[in-house]
């Protein structure tokens, strides 16, 4: 449910704006709204940021809720009607708008406020309307936790219409500009296309007044949307997640639609046909979507930007790079090797990775493609994939193989840039598997294991995040970071669910657009946390809550020097490469371990 | 000493007909209620006796997903058989096998066997697709018609010991007279490209 008790526009600010609360019209049976409890008492409210245009800032929105209620109770009648209608109505409410900014400049933030209101009404009034519950049906706010969430995996077929449904701490939504739903994360595109409907209605209400929306906020839930192309990505999350990070979710919902179908054909097609049903071309590929957005709610690699390779012994580590290096075929750009859903390690063709590096964004999509789907279980794979950020226009062809069947947690993924190689590429997998063979390698890695906090030795220490920058080539090359497993207290879901939580906060307050912060100490209730940033290194750690300042600044010290020592277990400390393209002219004559060049330090 | 022949073949149809069942069936002996949409393509292969050769299947289990669609020619391309799947209980699975009969015939090999197999056989009591329009229709482009349950087993084995049947053995070519099993030029080598 959305309170309406105050809007703002503000222009390309993020903050939320000081307003004064209005009398929510939108649920009048309901009584009084609540004010989030621990919410600043400055910013209650809905309000809607947008991307420019409105000459006010934030703070401005100083107008009388009183002048502007008349007008609100019009607006709500007009639209008493139907959603079918909402186009005649967005344009009618247009023109009102010109007309009272034309008539009265002063109360221009006004008629904004109202404006916004009304767009915020309308989100909240169709929600209710397809809840079938009606604005005067007395219906409980979105808010109100209804029965639990059914299971997850029957996803599709929940009902729209329920508590439950509503009850999920976040939803995604994607769309075509046309209105068309695409995909939504709960309950079926179907049931949902008119609020999805009403959704492409905010957002070309706000485009025709040369403006984007960015975001609604209201008490407990934050609206993101995020326009790329011809698709339209909305975020519906009580989450409590920074816009910041949700947009960053929804720019990974993008890419892995991408991943698959390029961007370059995305824009074709809608160019084509802007009506254009995307489901056709995605079809099979929900679950993909699906386990993506388990992924970025259950991994904190999402929230880092890097990724989390598997600890493994360094002698280990290197001769089963040295496999992956020895086994090439032209055109062959990466191999990888995936145990357990973690990096074991990966290898890199060298003049390709000249031109462009491999993200771990792109990485974080291969390893979920994998991890989403049973379907690598069976044979080997070749299948057509876009890695969004190295190149959203054209197509890698993925071999991928279990190397442990039927147990499959070893799984071979090498990319190739030439469609018609698989053959060749089969054959480097034969390579790599009689090598390892050899070398009883499963045996090894199926022993592979996650690291406790307390194999570091510091009492207090519950759990870590570390993400160095100064991991010789690793920060340039590929981005990591470490973590231990999270243990008791943390074991069950809901625990761990809380601790990524407040590490989503501190993650969401040290980047934050407006006050960036480098070290934050945060006591909570059944936890101490510290989080730190340095040209060196970002770190997120959490203690028991008996620690003091001084000792977790003690424990932190300890913490790094342990890291230091186990560096080459804990990271791929020199990415390995391989020059498979034919034409060496390009090539760089460097050695295998190349660690001369850390030039990327000067630049932090 | 039998001789080992290796006889590429791929699989075509509707997106959930059933393909990677019935090559799950065939190769594993095994059926999963909640397989995955196949991504791209499943490449597998199994070895069965065939007269005094022996048959290794080099299977392209395609993916039924029209985003893949257009990959097909590079799994069809020189294959030496092709089996096209559709779901007895969905009509529209059918529309699609007729679709992919005819970009076989317009870009496939000339010579390329063709395998009709009407897939979840077990489902007769919601059928959608009568037996005997099937059959006329596989009759009516000289192909192989059967019906399959890749859940029950049934007939899995069949079409592909069908298939095997229909190629022409090695050392005889002219053992068959009907004009679509006739061994070209191509068919031989593609047949047994591989690595």
């Amino acid at each position: 449910m959305f309170y309406s008790r105050g809007v703002c526009w503000s222009s390309g600010c993020e903050k939320q704006g000081d307003v004064s609360p209005v009398e929510n019209h939108i649920h009048c049976d309901e009584g009084q709204p609540q004010t989030e409890e621990g919410s600043e008492a400055a910013c209650p409210g809905i309000s809607i940021v947008t991307d420019g245009f409105a000459d006010s800032a934030p703070g401005d929105v100083s107008g009388g809720p009183a002048s502007c209620e008349g007008e609100e109770h019009t607006h709500l009648d007009s639209q008493d009607t139907h959603l079918d209608s909402e186009d005649a109505h967005l344009d009618s409410e247009h023109t009102h708008l010109s007309a009272e900014q034309a008539l009265d400049s002063a109360s221009g933030e006004e008629s904004q406020e109202d404006s916004g209101e009304f767009v915020a009404a309308m989100l909240a009034r169709s929600r209710l309307e397809e809840q079938g519950l009606g604005v005067k049906g007395g219906s409980p706010p979105l808010a109100d936790t209804g029965p639990s969430p059914p299971p997850p995996g029957l996803h599709r077929d929940e009902d729209v219409t329920a508590d439950a449904w509503r009850a999920h701490r976040k939803h995604v939504f994607v769309l075509s500009e046309a209105g068309k739903p695409i995909y939504s994360r709960y309950g079926s595109e179907e049931a949902l296309s008119s609020t999805m409907g009403v959704m492409m209605a905010l957002v070309s209400f706000v485009q025709s007044g040369d403006n984007t929306i960015r975001s609604v906020h209201s008490d407990q839930h934050t609206v993101v949307f995020m326009q790329q192309g011809p698709l339209v990505l909305v975020s519906v999350s009580s989450s409590g997640q920074s816009e910041q990070q949700l947009r960053h979710e929804l720019r990974y919902v993008y890419n892995q639609i991408v991943s698959m179908l390029t961007q370059a054909s995305i824009a074709r097609i809608f160019q084509h046909k802007k009506n254009y049903d995307l489901r056709r071309l995605l079809a099979g590929s929900e679950k993909i979507l699906d386990g993506l957005l388990d992924l970025l709610d259950c991994d904190p690699s999402f929230l880092l930007s890097a990724v989390h390779c598997m600890p493994l012994a360094s002698s280990l580590r290197d001769a089963l790079s040295h496999v992956l290096q020895k086994a090439i075929t032209p055109n062959l750009v990466f191999s990888i090797l995936i145990a357990q859903g973690q990096l074991v390690t990966i290898v890199q063709e060298r003049t390709v990775i000249e031109d462009a590096r491999l993200e771990p964004a792109d990485l974080h999509l291969l390893l979920n493609l994998i991890g989403a789907s049973s379907a690598f279980q069976a044979g080997e794979i070749w299948t057509p994939i876009c890695l969004p950020s190295f190149n959203p226009d054209c197509y890698f062809y993925a071999y991928i193989s279990y190397l442990d069947p039927p147990s499959c947690s070893v799984c071979l993924l090498l990319l190739s840039t030439d469609k018609e190689a698989f053959y060749a590429v089969a054959e480097c997998k034969r390579k790599i598997e009689e090598a390892m063979l050899a070398q009883n390698a499963l045996a090894a890695l199926a022993k592979a294991r996650p690291y406790s906090a307390t194999q570091v030795g510091v009492s207090d220490l519950r759990h870590f995040m570390y993400k160095p920058f100064d991991v010789p080539d690793n920060h340039r090359q590929l981005t990591q970071f470490t973590s231990p497993e999270m243990e008791s207290p943390y074991s069950s879901e809901a625990e761990k669910t809380r601790l990524l939580d407040l590490y989503r906060d501190l993650h969401g307050r040290i980047h934050s657009t407006s006050r960036p912060l480098k070290l934050i100490y945060h006591v909570a209730e059944r936890e101490t946390l510290l989080a730190w940033v340095t040209s060196k290194f970002e770190l997120y750690t959490c203690f028991s809550p008996l620690v003091t300042k001084a000792s977790s600044i003690n424990a932190i010290t300890k913490l790094l020097r342990w890291i230091k020592k186990e560096e080459e277990r804990l990271f791929i400390r020199y990415p390995p490469k391989y020059s498979t393209t034919p034409n060496p002219s390009r090539t760089r004559k460097a050695p295998e371990h190349d660690a001369t060049d850390n030039g990327f330090l000067s630049l932090l | 000493m039998a001789i080992i022949r290796e006889l590429k073949v791929c699989l075509l149809g509707d997106t959930g007909v059933g393909k990677s069942s019935i090559v799950c069936r065939f190769v594993q002996d095994h059926f999963d209620h909640n397989i995955s949409p196949t991504i791209g393509a499943s490449f597998l292969t199994k070895t069965v006796p065939c007269g005094n050769e022996l048959h290794k299947f080099l299977i392209w289990d395609t993916a039924g997903q029209e985003r893949f669609h257009s990959l097909a020619p590079m799994y069809y391309r020189g294959s030496a058989a092709a089996v096209i799947v559709y779901d007895i209980t969905k009509l529209d699975s059918f529309q699609t096998l007729k679709k992919w009969v005819k970009e076989l015939k317009e870009h496939g090999p000339e010579n390329i066997v063709v395998a009709i197999a009407g897939n979840k056989n077990d489902l007769g009591d919601i059928r959608e697709v009568p037996m005997k329009e099937a059959k006329d229709f596989a009759e009516s482009i000289a192909a192989i018609f059967i019906e399959t349950s890749a859940r029950n087993a049934v007939n899995v084995e069949e079409l592909f010991q069908k298939i095997s049947r229909q190629i022409p053995p090695l050392e005889n070519p002219e053992v068959d007279s009907n004009e679509s099993f006739k061994l070209t030029r191509q068919a031989a080598p593609s047949s047994r490209r591989c690595c």
